[in-house]
């Protein structure tokens, strides 16, 4: 019961606190207009070069930018406590790591869905990109699996803000690395070898992949094998974050560098 | 006029130095633009035309410097004020305008790098070798571009002076920037409705005057068009930045505490 406390409530609590986010003056444009801007950005890219349609681009940048805030909250749960001073305190508390760590993640699955439905809502009727009425729910649910995987992402690179300054910085590469790799704006087919092997073991790739297909009229088993490989590499990650928060936490008591700042 | 170029000389140094040892100014304002002119460049490069790959190579190259430039102007005066500086700066004998300009030409000078960066990398990663048909008047319509970007950044941050958020209203200038200012995507192709705003931006002469120079055509009229709007930003900056300063002061709304 304590666990589900501290998954749910404290999870909430965390985000709420620490998502410095949550501002409109912050929210809107970060998390509102620069996304439709980047699928706008592509889109015309992608007309001027002559290749791929509107929808593979509304799909590819409306659920690369769930990345946003799935990469960037999870960072400021770490550095947000430290900037707070509270840091030491969470993390000499008696408290499970696994709900502790795992409930902060959950409203930020929320966020990142959110933000990528936006995209894609915003994007579709920018560009007069129809997508069939019976392709919605699913490209829900895709969007659902494709967040929760970034965010597994998202704890791993939390827990090297445990050792490293720059959280902010990391996210912002990792995210540009998640645009060239993950088949955003390019179809994995026409990546060169290394990169589309490489986005093969990104969140992302696999999720937006089913996204384009679902949106072009596939049913859900057809893209099952997708979203599976979707979940599998975000529970890589979330189990890779959480070795990492431990290792991270073990080293920074031993070394007394948490609050080092 | 000796006092006055080593004051300008001075702020200039400082901003380099803080903006290049900055992770976040500095190597991010570097790496994020290349990294989307990577994603455009691997998009036009699936068509395998030579002529679609030097356009956009070409607008890749220079997109770096309105990142370097618009992002960071926008949150220059936040960070003042959350160093606890801004009250010196403004209150300083020098005028805010002669502080804000050498730092905007700083930013530049970080675009200046991106450039030449970007085409490194298309070189190396992409092998694209830019044509260029005429070096000086590329380079004198890069260096143009970068004047009167500084212009632009002068003018988005006393803009910003009140605006707590400034830091999000510069990063959300980005990609309309990119969008506008015809590096990747030609200005003729954007909605009408978006045009004239595009025309209204000093950068969107600069890459067409850096194109010309490197197709062979002339650029001095697309020059010309891009200076006289880069004065326009620089004569609205000075005269909205007395504007602010003075109203933040009379109302002490300056720290916005």
């Amino acid at each position: 019961m304590t666990s589900l406390r501290i998954f749910v409530i404290g999870g909430l609590m965390s985000y709420r606190a620490l998502f410095g986010w949550l501002k409109p003056g912050i929210l809107i444009p970060t998390l509102v207009f620069t996304p439709i801007c980047q699928i706008l950005l592509f889109a015309y890219i992608g007309r001027s070069a002559g290749v791929g349609d509107d929808e593979f681009y509304v799909i590819g940048n409306a659920l690369n930018y769930a990345a946003i805030p799935c990469l960037f909250a999870m960072s400021f749960t770490i550095e947000g406590e430290r900037q707070g001073g509270t840091l030491g305190i969470v993390l000499t508390t008696p408290a499970r790591r696994l709900p502790l760590f795992l409930g902060r993640a959950l409203p930020v699955v929320v966020n990142g869905w959110a933000v990528a439905m936006i995209g894609v809502v915003g994007g579709a009727l920018l560009l007069d990109v129809h997508i069939p009425g019976g392709a919605w729910p699913s490209i829900v649910l895709a969007v659902v699996v494709t967040s929760a995987s970034c965010t597994g992402l998202g704890l791993a690179m939390g827990a090297v803000t445990l050792r490293v300054r720059q959280g902010s910085t990391i996210a912002n590469v990792v995210f540009c690395v998640l645009l060239v790799f993950s088949g955003v704006n390019v179809a994995q087919s026409d990546l060169p070898g290394w990169m589309a092997a490489v986005g093969d073991w990104l969140p992302l790739t696999h999720g937006i992949q089913a996204a384009r297909l679902l949106a072009d009229g596939s049913g859900l088993g057809a893209v099952d094998g997708l979203l599976l490989r979707e979940t599998g590499i975000g529970l890589l990650y979330t189990v890779a974050g959480l070795a990492l928060l431990r290792f991270f936490e073990d080293e920074s008591r031993r070394s007394a560098s948490l609050d080092r700042v | 006029m000796r006092a006055l170029l080593h004051q300008q000389w001075t702020c200039y140094k400082l901003q380099l130095k803080v903006l290049s040892t900055s992770a976040f100014e500095g190597f991010l304002a570097v790496l994020f633009p290349l990294m989307f002119a990577s994603a455009a460049l691997l998009i036009y490069r699936v068509q395998d035309d030579p002529e679609s790959m030097q356009y956009a190579g070409l607008g890749a190259a220079i997109m770096g410097m309105w990142t370097a430039q618009g992002v960071v102007a926008a949150s220059m005066l936040s960070r003042e004020r959350w160093a606890g500086t801004l009250e010196l700066v403004v209150a300083s004998p020098a005028g805010l305008g002669r502080v804000l300009v050498p730092a905007t030409l700083a930013m530049s000078t970080i675009g200046l790098y991106c450039v030449v960066a970007t085409i490194a990398w298309e070189r190396w990663v992409f092998d694209l070798r830019l044509e260029i048909s005429s070096w000086p008047l590329f380079v004198l319509s890069v260096l143009l571009t970068a004047l009167t970007l500084a212009l632009v950044g002068y003018f988005i941050a006393v803009t910003t002076t009140r605006y707590r958020y400034s830091g999000t209203l510069g990063a959300a200038l980005e990609y309309p920037g990119w969008i506008l200012c015809g590096f990747l995507i030609p200005v003729a192709s954007l909605p009408a409705v978006l045009q004239p705003l595009s025309w209204a931006i000093p950068t969107t002469w600069g890459m067409a005057a850096i194109r010309s120079s490197a197709d062979g055509g002339s650029p001095w009229g697309d020059l010309a068009a891009c200076a006289a709007t880069g004065a326009v930003y620089a004569v609205l900056a000075a005269w909205l930045g007395s504007r602010l300063v003075e109203s933040a002061r009379r109302h002490a709304t300056l720290a916005l505490t």
